[in-house]
């Protein structure tokens, strides 16, 4: 048994460095890639679009369901003033870049891990290192840079939707004065929430999409299975573990910033 | 007085890979000369995918050296190991095509990220190369919307469109039908010549092989087992190789065998 655990950690550490080298060893690939800035808008505007439904949908519908629980509970005390305050602040600190995170790992996050897969199955990345072109810089390096610009971007307009869920239901729906919602909200927010929230954003974007890189990147590596089972394997190893490793870094941040 | 040899560009020895406890490769050496066309021949399954695999730096061989242009290409020399991936080009077996670029961002692809040319200058090489080898009217079309041959063509477009020194051909012409495999041979050859560049192919067409190479291997069971030109190959009295020429004469008499036994009368319903 104890042999099996130690086998286990070690599997853990040697994977956690592996992956650290990969996501290293494609930041610094980046330095001196030839048209690198086009990649990462053609990147950037993939991970924007992709998402922009889905963040929207799922951005309104968090707002409507945080208006209409935090009214009847804050009701109950004779508080639906503070309404605006509860929807700002919950979206702004955690809710926000966690629900915006995980729609990412879905729509973008399991459709990478899913292409570059396929890539590696396909023999294209073999056949760009045989023509010299490194393929962390052409494939890898341009996602991550533009998940550190597109992510927080989408945490903010699914805030920004979110907001305006919550003030449709509290208001439009449940009868609380506009004014009311939108002044609890300017009161509630500090520069602080919203720094949080983009160093949540920030870290998450980060991580998602590495992860899914890494995982679709060393398909090949996938010891359970091969071909087309191996890009499977990888894209639900991706999707799972980078949804996971989004509430652990939730945790970690929110512990050390509050 | 003997004419003197062309220099060596690729020397290949004692190349040793396994896979668990399967052996592909036994210590196999191989002398690229300079400008010339040699043909690595084999059975499937041989390895010699593997074998120019472990040449093009895709893969990594347990034991064995490599060395290009005099110079030794080793794990612990990534400056050597990049200079020959500028000099050298490969044409993988699948094509190895992106699908989600177009046949001219396909061929442009190497020029736009190891050169410093200006977008027009690569827009017109990668033309050129389309134009060569008979595509330019299918520039806009995705690899998925091409025949197996035009895939192929295409490949080799993205592979000479850098003018590499060394191409490595891993079986350009699996799949194809007879025509379309002599054409491709003849293009290699032509290519081959008209550019100046050195070229290894790994195939199964001997006849092809023989008429288009300046010399030829075999590799049998991890090793070469025969290395000469096509006439001495075609001449010489090794069993391994005597059976791989004499494949079509020995299916010949393998059938004649056959066709002798009387076929069975259907029987009366």
């Amino acid at each position: 048994m104890l042999r099996t655990i130690g086998r286990h950690t070690l599997n853990f550490v040697q994977a956690m460095g592996d992956f650290a080298l990969f996501t290293g060893i494609s930041f610094r690939s980046a330095i001196g890639s030839r048209k690198i800035i086009r990649r990462i808008a053609r990147a950037g505007y993939e991970q924007g679009t992709r998402c922009l439904p889905v963040i929207l949908i799922v951005g309104m519908f968090t707002g409507l369901v945080l208006g209409l629980q935090g009214y009847y509970v804050l009701n109950r005390f004779g508080s639906e003033s503070l309404l605006g305050a509860l929807v700002s602040l919950s979206l702004v600190r955690e809710l926000g870049p966690v629900l915006a995170a995980l729609m990412l790992v879905g729509q973008a996050g399991s459709a990478l891990a899913a292409e570059l897969g396929i890539q590696r199955n396909s023999e294209q990345i073999a056949a760009l290192e045989t023509m010299g072109v490194s393929s962390h810089a052409y494939l890898v390096a341009p996602r991550l840079i533009a998940a550190l610009v597109v992510f927080p971007m989408q945490a903010a307009l699914f805030i920004t939707v979110g907001l305006w869920g919550g003030s449709l239901s509290g208001s439009l729906l449940l009868g609380l004065e506009p004014g009311i919602y939108w002044s609890a909200v300017e009161r509630a927010v500090e520069s602080q929430d919203v720094r949080e929230c983009f160093t949540k954003a920030v870290v998450f974007g980060l991580l998602t999409i590495a992860l899914c890189s890494y995982h679709g990147f060393n398909a090949h590596r996938c010891r359970s299975a091969t071909g087309a089972r191996a890009v499977s394997a990888s894209t639900t190893r991706a999707v799972v573990q980078s949804s996971i490793t989004v509430l652990a870094a939730d945790y970690v941040i929110t512990s050390f910033l509050v | 007085m003997a004419a003197e040899s062309p220099p060596l560009l690729l020397h290949v020895e004692g190349l040793r890979k396994r896979f668990g406890d399967n052996i592909v490769l036994d210590g196999a050496s191989l002398d690229v000369p300079r400008g010339s066309l040699v043909s690595v021949l084999g059975r499937s399954g041989a390895g010699k995918s593997v074998f120019l695999k472990c040449l093009a730096d895709v893969m990594q061989p347990d034991e064995g050296r490599i060395a290009f242009d005099g110079r030794l290409l080793s794990a612990g020399d990534p400056v050597a190991r990049a200079e020959f991936r500028r000099r050298c080009s490969f044409l993988f077996q699948s094509n190895a095509l992106f699908d989600s670029l177009t046949a001219l961002e396909n061929v442009a692809l190497p020029l736009e990220q190891t050169t410093r040319l200006s977008d027009q200058e690569i827009h017109d090489r990668s033309l050129e190369a389309l134009r060569q080898l008979e595509l330019e009217a299918h520039r806009d079309r995705y690899p998925s919307q091409l025949s197996g041959g035009m895939q192929k063509r295409l490949a080799l477009a993205r592979a000479i469109v850098t003018k590499p020194e060394l191409v490595l051909f891993d079986e350009p012409t699996a799949g194809l039908d007879p025509l379309r495999r002599n054409a491709v041979f003849a293009m290699i050859a032509k290519y081959q010549r008209q550019f100046g560049f050195t070229a290894v192919v790994v195939t199964h067409d001997v006849p092809e092989a023989l008429v288009a190479s300046d010399r030829v291997a075999l590799l049998d069971n991890g090793r070469m087992c025969f290395e000469g030109t096509p006439a001495e190959f075609s001449t010489s009295a090794l069993g391994v190789v005597c059976d791989f020429r004499d494949s079509t004469t020995a299916l010949g008499s393998s059938l004649a065998d056959i066709r002798r036994v009387p076929a069975p009368q259907p029987a009366d319903s």
